[in-house]
């Protein structure tokens, strides 16, 4: 469950900004996670909401957009996406690939009220 | 009115940041360091003892044990020998961050040392988020656990380089079938190298220590 100490990373980063911006409420912090991440997003939510009470961010929903693994495959060059954690290129059956997008853990912007 | 601002970092840079300075650290004195990660009880401590108790005469090394409570594996580990031994209590946390290894790193008198083992806290799923600066991560697997394992921690064994498969005395008296393990592992990660091991008879750990001489250089 280290999902708590990412939320608190997030909270810190976006506090940070809030401090250096002037800005005094948060009504949406965009996130980019992806599958391969580690990270549960509803774990990530719950650990969130569990902490942000009494803070400037009590009203501030998380938006998430969810990053799907994909791969460059060295063997023949090709990109491909990873489904159901099968990392094989699906042209040449190469297993020597690249991952291109799926380890984002993002803060990509606030949205001020 | 609302208004958007972009941010755009990561937001893990804090630990990235300090794990890039570890990582060149580590370079810059030619320490070799591998983070062992693993479900609790697949065994890396006895691979520690074992590997201490073999090469310490060969090679220096050093080690960073992480424990959630406890200092018991730090000190199972100067039992067996090893002179720079430094525990980690994370006091709850369920992995080690670059921080933490960084605090522990400084302790150590590294001069002369050339393998650095991390031992992470028992788990497959947290410390996967968290670059320590390591060379590489070394996945454990015991065959007392399910063949799955790979399957239902990708990001773990997408990201280590090495698996070590223990507890091979062991098998035939639980359904973990070898063949379908290495499959399941090398469908994640088609890179893996993979050992199989028994801390206990000593079963395959020569190729495990000639894996470790020749990365520092021997041989």
């Amino acid at each position: 469950m280290h999902e708590l100490r990412i939320a608190e990373s997030i909270v810190q980063s976006v506090l940070e900004e809030m401090a250096r911006q002037n800005l005094h409420s948060i009504k949406t912090i965009g996130l980019r996670i992806g599958a391969l991440s580690g990270v549960n997003i509803d774990s990530l939510r719950f650990g969130f909401e569990s902490i942000v009470p009494e803070t400037a961010l009590a009203h501030a929903r998380l938006q998430v957009e969810e990053v799907a693994v994909q791969g460059e495959c060295r063997h023949c060059g090709k990109n491909f996406e990873v489904n159901e954690f099968i990392f094989v290129c699906p042209h040449c059956f190469s297993t020597d690939m690249a991952i291109k997008t799926g380890q984002e853990l993002d803060l990509v912007y606030i949205e001020a009220e | 009115m609302s208004k958007k601002i972009e941010i755009e970092k990561k937001v893990l840079s804090e630990n990235d940041r300090i794990a890039a300075e570890i990582r060149k650290e580590l370079k810059k004195r030619r320490i070799v360091s591998l983070n062992l990660v693993s479900s609790p009880g697949s065994g890396k401590t006895s691979l520690l003892e074992k590997t201490l108790a073999a090469l310490k005469n060969e090679i220096r090394m050093a080690l960073i044990a992480g424990d959630v409570q406890t200092e018991n594996d730090a000190n199972r580990l100067i039992n067996a020998g090893g002179e720079a031994v430094r525990p980690i209590v994370t006091g709850g946390a369920c992995h080690l961050d670059a921080r933490m290894a960084e605090k522990a790193i400084a302790s150590i008198n590294l001069e002369g040392i050339e393998l650095l083992f991390i031992e992470n806290v028992g788990n497959l799923v947290c410390p996967s988020s968290y670059d320590l600066g390591e060379d590489m991560k070394v996945a454990l697997i015991s065959t007392t656990e399910g063949d799955d394992k790979p399957l239902k921690y990708p990001a773990m064994f997408r990201r280590a380089s090495v698996i070590v498969i223990n507890k091979i005395d062991l098998l035939g008296l639980s359904d973990f079938d070898m063949a379908k393990v290495k499959k399941n592992a090398l469908q994640i990660n088609g890179g893996l190298k993979i050992f199989e091991i028994s801390c206990r008879t000593g079963d395959g750990l020569n190729e495990w220590y000639n894996w470790l001489r020749s990365l520092t250089g021997r041989q």
